[in-house]
């Protein structure tokens, strides 16, 4: 234990401690800009400088390691000086349209000035002007607005370790920038959406949907759809004022019709649809002897991510859609149908935590109804700004439940939307295939939880499945190198792009936490418990689309609507 | 007092490894071989040499530091595809020249190179001996290229003659040396910086503490030497640390090379004892001032303006003066100059320069070269030089390196010498 | 014919140096110095060779003054404007190599022979002003010696 002083206040502390964490013992919040917890240190902003006795200079609190003795300032006269005078530099090169800014309710810059009583900024001179990114489908970058931060490259080589971005230049013209500056559109970028989470000011966001959505609202033409995904019944409350991790499945319906939606279904049934097939899949592979261990694909950061870096792969990724784009194919054909309207008439709308779903609801072979399946997603945050817009009260919105059709779901589809739900929602429906009978356990608590990659074995009947989950990219390596190697023990394994699952997804309220992550999806947990069905296969609605129009799992109808071929992509 | 580093310049083929061998070369090596290496060093520390790149770090004490780490292995953080680690990442430590001279106004480290280059070869076999390192690596910059040129002849020659390589002179001490080439940085010349530039890493300096002697190349002990100071270790060795540390200033002992540039008649290097005057070097050696004396920068642009002739030109008096003696490159300045366009022309240099990751130097930089620019056109505000004043102590607190903390040396103490030349650029 | 020259150079480095990440300057150099400038097949073939993301090899290239992701000419004029230089009159001089070599500060000439830079100190304080011309140096300039250069190699 090393002990030192901190403001006066005598604290003990684990040798290896950094000021800043040592200083939240003695309850002192250092501010800070580039430093963030889960990314490694780099001391770009120096807003976190303290002073300490004996030393000619200010030290950056975030990397220095205490000593015994040691005595800090962290609010003396010059170190206050020291971050308004460096805040006040960051400004004078900041693009500042605060009130037009996504980010205005977020933004750690504007909180910092305002924190630290910055009064004017005094350097008045040229600002850099950059052109916007808007090369990728789902993510824009305003380098007018980036600090240099260096948090978005950090997060994107050493948590995605997908590492397309990069500082580059020295001197006035350094920028974070893609390989050859040729944008996250023809880079490897997943379109995973972390960057935006860990970015400080609005210097990324996803590309917005929002006025092409209220267009459709307003067409009588048109008649709009609208799916919501699972994680959202657990999140999207926070952009509106209600504590994390309440359940707002019920009042997300009631906004979406209030907002003028013409019928309101939900993911979590094709969530169960997805089930149906990929279990079928899967029982299928084990017993015919085909491509082993199979891998999960809903999700679509980590399907554009296999599709760079593990193309040789391909064989083993399940050839079934997301359950975004089943239920896009089905809207515009089995709902269209019946309900008697017009395909052409109908605008498809999903609401995901999720940026790479913009990127996968553009892909050229999602279009099996004829149309494109999936016209428009919103983020989270995006529909949260909508429905502030249209004057909601949410929080004091009725629960209303979606349209039974498409929108009757189990509780094995909520939890899709947490890290291991898939996994665990698939072995819920495999056992039942394999044995006839339904497992005397229902819930399976190893593939639970926020550990990076969680391996198990489940005995199916004496069938010993081995089973892994992996979220966050960089655990999915882990696991898809043992399968390059030819050395995996797996049966099946689900990759989440994002850690924490959809949860922590691109589009999700704006946080790096994985507190929160971890507090959303035990909501799902939770929904799971106190629903009527728990597994896919009972889901009435999906018992119905069988019956009147699917017809069988793998069958022809799933094969033509509900399967996708990938395509392989290169690297730069 | 007789010349120790520059003994050889001017020699005909004097970097040729017969010519410094008959000169009495590598007896430093032989004798240093013979001793333990805790001698070896304690004779530098009796030297009491300090680092001349301009940090100025007792060299026996770096060396002791280093030499005390335990050799934990420890790798980087990009595992090499290949098998077990041989050669160069076999050493648990290293010992690294840096010969990244970038500093505006010196010259120094060049003509070493390029005249006496197995000088430098020999001190750093024998850096390695006593640090316990079988590995050292120079790193120069790319520019230098007939200096890169006179180094791969050298070690050639040394290999050749068996003065590097394995068992070195039947000790059982081997030693290699491998050329590492800069690629155009200026900051790479600052320690951290150098060896995120040799880790195949954009050149961003880090956060000491650690230090490159506790955490350096590829994570393990390294000693980072500038090239004159490892050139005084052979004297050293051959004459004993207490011989050495009696020569010149009893605060600054030991020869320096004074590299004169700007506005003086005969600008060159300057072999002499630390205890002479800046108009004593100017006058007598320099060949006098072009025109009448204004002020001199002792320490290049990362240095403050002195004014006063009258101070002796060793690490103490100079910093007592308010400046810093640095690598001792001093640009003299006469009265016609613009004092704003010399802090202008010193603060472009940095901005073009600074690595650009602490947000303090990139935007200090470049907001204090605007105000200065406004002063050039005559178009100065009031405020800013009061607001120049207290960017430079805000840089000087909180910037990563000594670029940013040192960027705004020239333009404070220009605005303290010489407040009235700011006064009258303000706008109209 | 130069990727065939690259190539060479760039793996008798690996050689020396190993597959791993501390070989990429020395790397980036040897492709430089091959082909005038690092191209994308260079970028390429390290990122498999050294396991380094293509991005980072970018963004170590445009940090160095030396290199360089476009082609230069032929003729790499780099003249120095940092102090001593410049208060011997860099800027005179280059208003001259401008005029002679018939490019200007920062730019390439369409027939790929002259590039001009505007570099940092070369450590040739002592002939200011200075400037190098490749690998080889010219100091204490007048507008007369810059004439005289420029004439040999337009010819």
């Amino acid at each position: 234990m090393i002990t030192l002083m901190i403001n006066g206040k005598q604290i003990s502390v684990l040798e290896g401690t950094t000021i800043m964490n040592a200083a939240k013992q003695a309850q002192i919040d250092i501010p800070h800009l580039c430093y963030l917890e889960g990314l490694e240190p780099e001391y770009h902003c120096r807003v976190c400088c303290v002073e300490i006795a004996g030393e000619p200079r200010l030290a950056p609190s975030c990397v220095r390691e205490v000593t015994e003795g040691m005595k800090v300032q962290t609010n003396s006269a010059r170190v206050r000086r020291a971050r308004r005078v460096i805040v006040e530099l960051l400004l004078a090169n900041h693009l500042i349209e605060c009130p037009v800014c996504e980010r205005n309710q977020t933004c750690e810059l504007l909180k910092l000035a305002f924190e630290l009583g910055v009064k004017e900024i005094r350097f008045e001179g040229e600002r850099a002007h950059y052109e916007l990114d808007e090369t990728s489908p789902a993510i824009i970058r305003d380098p007018n607005k980036c600090v240099l931060c260096g948090r978005c490259v950090r997060v994107c080589h050493d948590v995605q370790t997908v590492s397309v971005l990069s500082l580059v230049n020295r001197g006035l013209e350094t920028k974070v920038a893609t390989y050859m500056e040729n944008g996250l559109g023809n880079v490897e970028c997943t379109t995973c959406g972390q960057c935006i989470h860990v970015c400080p000011v609005g210097a990324i966001k996803e590309r917005s949907a929002v006025d092409e959505v209220w267009a459709a609202l307003a067409n009588p033409g048109k008649h709009t759809v609208v799916q919501e995904a699972p994680a959202m019944r657990a999140s999207l409350g926070e952009e509106l004022g209600l504590p994390p991790g309440t359940l707002v499945a019920g009042k997300m319906h009631a906004a979406l019709r209030r907002l003028g939606f013409n019928t309101v279904f939900d993911t979590n049934f094709s969530a169960d649809l997805t089930i149906i097939e990929e279990a079928a899949e899967l029982v299928k592979r084990v017993k015919e002897g085909g491509v082993l261990p199979q891998i999960t694909s809903c999700s679509p950061g980590w399907i554009k991510f296999m599709e760079h870096f593990y193309p040789d792969l391909i064989p083993h990724v399940s050839t079934c859609k997301s359950p975004q784009q089943m239920f896009g194919a089905l809207a515009k054909t089995y709902y269209a149908e019946k309900a008697g309207i017009d395909p052409a008439k109908v605008v498809s709308v999903s609401i995901m935590p999720c940026t790479a779903k913009k990127f996968e609801a553009q892909r050229p072979e999602m279009r099996a109804s004829g149309f494109q399946d999936v016209d428009y997603v919103l983020t989270t945050r995006e529909l949260a700004r909508m429905i502030k817009e249209a004057g909601i009260d949410f929080a004091s919105l009725p629960d209303e439940p979606a349209d039974e059709l498409m929108g009757l779901y189990s509780g094995a589809g909520t939890i899709f939307g947490a890290t291991g739900g898939v996994m665990e929602a698939a072995l819920r429906t495999a056992y039942k295939l394999v044995t006839g009978r339904e497992a005397e356990k229902i819930d399976i608590e190893p593939v639970r939880g926020l550990d990076g990659v969680k391996a198990t074995i489940v005995n199916i009947d004496g069938l010993e499945v081995q089973v892994a989950v992996a979220h966050g990219l960089g655990n999915a390596r882990k696991l898809l190198d043992e399968v390059r190697a030819g050395k995996s023990p797996y049966h099946f394994i689900e990759i989440m792009a994002c850690p924490g699952g959809c949860v922590g997804g691109g589009g999700q309220p704006i946080g790096f936490n994985m507190v929160l992550r971890g507090i959303r999806g035990q909501t799902l947990y939770s929904e799971d418990r106190r629903l009527p069905h728990r597994r896919s296969h009972d889901n009435p609605s999906i018992i119905k689309i069988y019956q009147d129009y699917l017809k069988e799992p793998l069958g022809e109808k799933s094969h033509h609507l509900l399967h996708t071929k990938y395509t392989k992509r290169g690297r730069v | 007092m007789e010349k120790l580093l520059t003994r050889n310049v001017g020699k005909a083929d004097s970097a040729d490894i017969e010519v410094y061998l008959a000169g009495g070369g590598y007896q430093a090596l032989k004798k240093a071989l013979g001793m333990k290496s805790g001698d070896v060093i304690e004779e530098v520390k009796k030297s009491r040499l300090v680092g001349r790149g301009g940090a100025v770090f007792p060299t026996g004490l770096k060396w002791e530091l280093t030499r005390k780490i335990s050799t934990e292995q420890r790798v980087s953080p990009w595992m090499p595809r290949e098998e077990p680690p041989s050669g160069w990442r076999a050493a648990s430590k290293f010992i690294v020249c840096n010969a990244d001279e970038g500093e505006p106004g010196t010259f120094k480290d060049r003509i070493l190179l390029l005249n006496d280059p197995h000088m430098l070869l020999e001190a750093l076999a024998i850096a390695g001996y006593a640090i316990g390192t079988t590995q050292g690596f120079i790193y120069i910059r790319g520019e230098y290229y007939r200096e890169i040129e006179a180094l791969e002849k050298a070690l050639k020659q040394a290999k050749a003659k068996g003065y590097l390589g394995n068992n070195i002179l039947g000790s059982g001490f081997s030693f290699d040396l491998m050329l590492y080439r800069g690629a155009g940085s200026y900051v790479c010349g600052e320690e951290t910086a150098l060896i995120e530039s040799m880790e195949g890493n954009r050149g961003c300096p880090d956060c000491r503490p650690p230090f490159p002697a506790q955490r350096g190349f590829m994570g393990r002990p390294t000693v980072i030497n500038n090239v004159e100071t490892l050139c005084n270790i052979p004297s050293i060795m051959v004459n004993g640390g207490e011989w050495y540390s009696r020569i010149g200033s009893p605060d600054s002992p030991g020869p320096k090379l004074f590299c004169l540039s700007g506005h003086v008649n005969k600008p060159g290097v300057y072999e002499l004892p630390m205890n002479i005057t800046l108009g004593e070097l100017i006058q007598n050696y320099g060949g006098g001032v072009k025109g009448e004396f204004k002020a001199a920068l002792p320490g290049g642009v990362s240095s403050s303006l002195l004014t006063d002739l009258k101070v002796k030109l060793d690490y103490k008096s100079v910093a007592k003066a308010g400046s810093m003696l640095g690598s001792g490159a001093v640009i003299v300045l006469n009265k016609d100059t613009s004092i704003i366009d010399v802090a202008k022309n010193t603060i472009d240099f940095f901005t073009g320069e600074s690595c650009a990751k602490c947000s303090v130097c990139r935007e200090g930089t470049r907001r204090a070269g605007e105000m200065l620019a406004r002063f050039a056109n005559s178009g100065g505000r009031a405020k800013d030089i009061d607001l120049l004043l207290e960017l430079g102590e805000v840089m000087y607190d909180t910037a990563c390196c000594g670029l940013g903390q040192a960027s705004m040396n020239v333009t404070t103490s220009a605005i303290k010498l010489f407040r009235g030349e700011f006064e009258q650029r303000l706008a109209k | 014919m130069s990727k065939a020259l690259w190539r060479a150079k760039v793996d008798e480095v690996i050689k020396q140096w190993g597959k791993v990440r501390e070989a990429l300057l020395p790397c980036l150099e040897a492709a430089q110095e091959a082909s005038g400038y690092v191209p994308q097949e260079a970028i390429s073939y390290l990122r498999e060779n050294l396991d380094v993301p293509a991005v980072d090899i970018y963004g170590v290239i445009t940090f160095y003054g030396m290199l360089t992701t476009e082609e230069q000419g032929k003729y790499v004029i780099r003249l120095c404007d940092s102090l001593p230089c410049h208060l011997n009159d860099s800027d005179g001089m280059l208003a001259v190599v401008e005029r002679e070599s018939g490019v200007k500060a920062g730019e390439t000439s369409p027939d790929k022979k002259f590039t001009l830079e505007v570099v940092p100190c070369l450590g040739l304080c002592d002939k200011a002003p200075a400037m190098m011309i490749n690998d080889k140096i010219y100091g204490n300039l007048t507008e007369g010696a810059v004439k005289q250069i420029f004439s040999k190699l337009k010819k």
